[in-house]
């Protein structure tokens, strides 16, 4: 069972607690955009098999959506951060990147 | 390749079974071939073998980094239908349905296909309406399926409890000749027919690379070094993601887990397949007596092999309210597959941004029974260059022109 900490409420949440949201840090493309932009953005995806950074949301407890890196090869979490942010925070990256050397980085 | 018949059991009765030759080679990999297909599951070998039958390219190689059919092929819960509601999926899953009928003597080789019947529980007013249009809409595409009222669904499943506490069954779409087949059968038996060829499959033996010149395929980097070839399918279900960016592209696809559980084998006591879409579970009963159960998906992306205990639970849950008699039985095996879902729930068969090669994914949790049908229309794609009105709508660029193949409400269950 899958067990992330919710960054808000502090809740140690397993997943029967969690609602997912898939890949993280999209960048949104509305009007203007290209075809190749929007189509990218609305069905591309990363889908690695390793280090991946996914949206969730403590739909049973707080409410809130918030942010977290796990390896979906191991199942291994490194850490949750608040949905705010345009990029993992820097001692989340250095952290993922002192376990998985191979790691092509954000 | 030596027939299998009655005539060759009784022979091989009398000499100890000394005379059974191997049902395939496994030969080292030429320098150069006319087409390569990665992945050998029933997509990938079924696509090699229709390339053969069907168009004559036999100079094939099928490469597979574990054992062939070991991916979901040989882990799914292997139900078969085509009661599927847009025109594309019916008529691809029909087409995979009337091969199935046949399989067995095509590949002299006992794929067990059993059309036993299937059905489709409706537990809602929502799912009645659901399912009585898509009756209506079968029957335009010539799919054989009927309604049937609650009181023939008890006269097919004796055991079932019609008048459940939270969701009574109110009818179901029928499809008596849906049923499911043994897995590894059909697996084993493209494998045999593609080997008798002279097709190779290679074993043990992982693409890592895909080599390009001027936006053409032109070979793949292998655990057992560099191979040639003029065509290259890629048919790798959950690892689509990772072949399709060694090849330069990304697809509309996420790898999640999927489960199912088989129970210690009981005497008969169901002769057809039931899902309980609103419930979430389904079950039949395998020739060996076990009653088969097939479970949820994660909602996360996983490429362990192994699912999330609470499906089990939910599933179990879903299935001794509607089967209560099973509430004592033990569960003898779980295990999990990870499947390739699209946005649309519809696989993708297609061209890709690279020259010459060709895609063949996103069947997620229900491709078990595309299998035939899906390399048929593969086989015609990788050897014309085009797909054939089969594959037609099929194209990954539908998501980019809003054409959608939208399955997700038809199918409102992991099968
Ligand atoms: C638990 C479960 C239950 C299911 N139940 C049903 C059902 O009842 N009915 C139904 O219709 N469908 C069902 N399915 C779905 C069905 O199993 C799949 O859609 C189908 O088997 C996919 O076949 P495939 O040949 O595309 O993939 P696979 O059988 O997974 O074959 C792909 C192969 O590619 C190989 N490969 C991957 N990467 C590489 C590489 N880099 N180099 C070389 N080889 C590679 C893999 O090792 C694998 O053997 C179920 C799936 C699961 C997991
Ligand atoms: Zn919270």
């Amino acid at each position: 069972m899958l067990i992330l900490e919710c960054p808000y409420c502090g809740v140690m949440a397993d997943e029967t607690e969690l609602s997912p949201g898939y890949e993280a840090h999209l960048k949104r493309f509305g009007p203007g955009a290209s075809d190749d932009e929007f189509e990218s953005y609305m069905f591309a995806r990363k889908n690695p098999k390793g280090v991946h950074f996914e949206r969730w949301r403590h739909a049973y407890g707080c409410g809130k959506w918030f942010l977290a890196a796990r390896c979906t090869a191991t199942l291994e979490v490194f850490g949750t951060y608040p949905a705010q942010s345009s990029a993992p925070p820097a001692a989340l990256v250095a952290k993922i990147k002192a376990k998985r050397p191979d790691w092509e980085g954000f | 390749m030596k027939r299998y018949s009655v005539f060759a059991i009784a022979r091989e009765a009398m000499r100890q079974h000394q005379g059974w030759e191997k049902a395939w080679a496994s030969p080292a990999p030429k320098a150069q071939y006319d087409a390569i297909i990665i992945g050998a599951g029933g997509h990938g070998l079924a696509t090699a073998y229709y390339l053969g039958r069907n168009f004559g390219i036999t100079n094939v190689a099928i490469l597979e980094k574990g054992w062939l059919g070991g991916g979901n092929t040989g882990r799914n819960t292997t139900i078969i239908r085509s009661n599927y509601l847009q025109d594309p999926s019916a008529a691809l899953y029909e087409k995979a349905r009337g091969l199935y009928e046949n399989l067995s003597q095509e590949l002299n080789y006992n794929v067990m296909f059993s059309p036993r019947g299937l059905l489709m529980l409706a537990q809602t007013h929502h799912e009645v309406r659901g399912y009585l249009r898509t009756v209506h809409a079968n029957m335009l595409q010539g799919v054989e399926t009927r309604w049937i009222e609650p009181a023939e669904v008890k006269q097919l499943v004796p055991i079932i409890n019609i008048d459940g506490p939270r969701y009574p069954v109110l009818g179901a779409l029928y499809q008596e000749r849906g049923g499911t087949a043994r897995h590894d059968a059909v697996a084993w038996g493209y494998a045999r027919a593609c080997s008798d060829m002279g097709m190779d499959i290679i074993q043990q033996c992982e693409v890592t690379a895909v080599r390009s010149k001027n936006g053409q395929v032109e070979g793949v980097e292998t655990t057992k070094g560099y191979i040639g070839t003029k065509k290259l399918g890629i048919v790798v279900a959950g690892h689509s993601g990772q072949v399709a960016e060694m090849a330069g592209f990304r697809l509309p696809i996420e790898a999640v887990a999927l489960q199912a559980l088989v129970s210690e084998p009981i005497k008969p006591c169901m002769d057809v397949v039931v899902m309980a879409n609103t419930v979430h579970g389904y079950m039949s009963q395998s020739d060996k007596g076990e009653m088969v159960i097939g479970g949820g998906t994660d909602g996360f992306n996983n490429f362990t092999q192994r699912g999330s205990f609470h499906h089990i639970e939910e599933t179990l849950r879903a299935l001794v309210e509607t089967f209560p008699m099973i509430s004592r039985l033990k569960m003898l095996r779980q295990w999990g597959g990870v499947v390739d879902m699209t946005g649309d729930r519809s696989p993708i068969l297609s061209k890709t941004p690279l020259g010459n090669c060709f895609i063949n994914c996103g069947w997620g949790t229900g491709g078990f029974k595309a299998i035939p049908g899906s390399g048929w229309a593969m086989a015609e794609l990788i050897a014309k260059g085009e797909p054939g009105p089969l594959a037609a709508a099929f194209g990954m660029e539908r998501f980019r022109e809003g054409r959608f193949i939208d399955e997700s409400v038809a199918a409102g269950v992991a099968h």
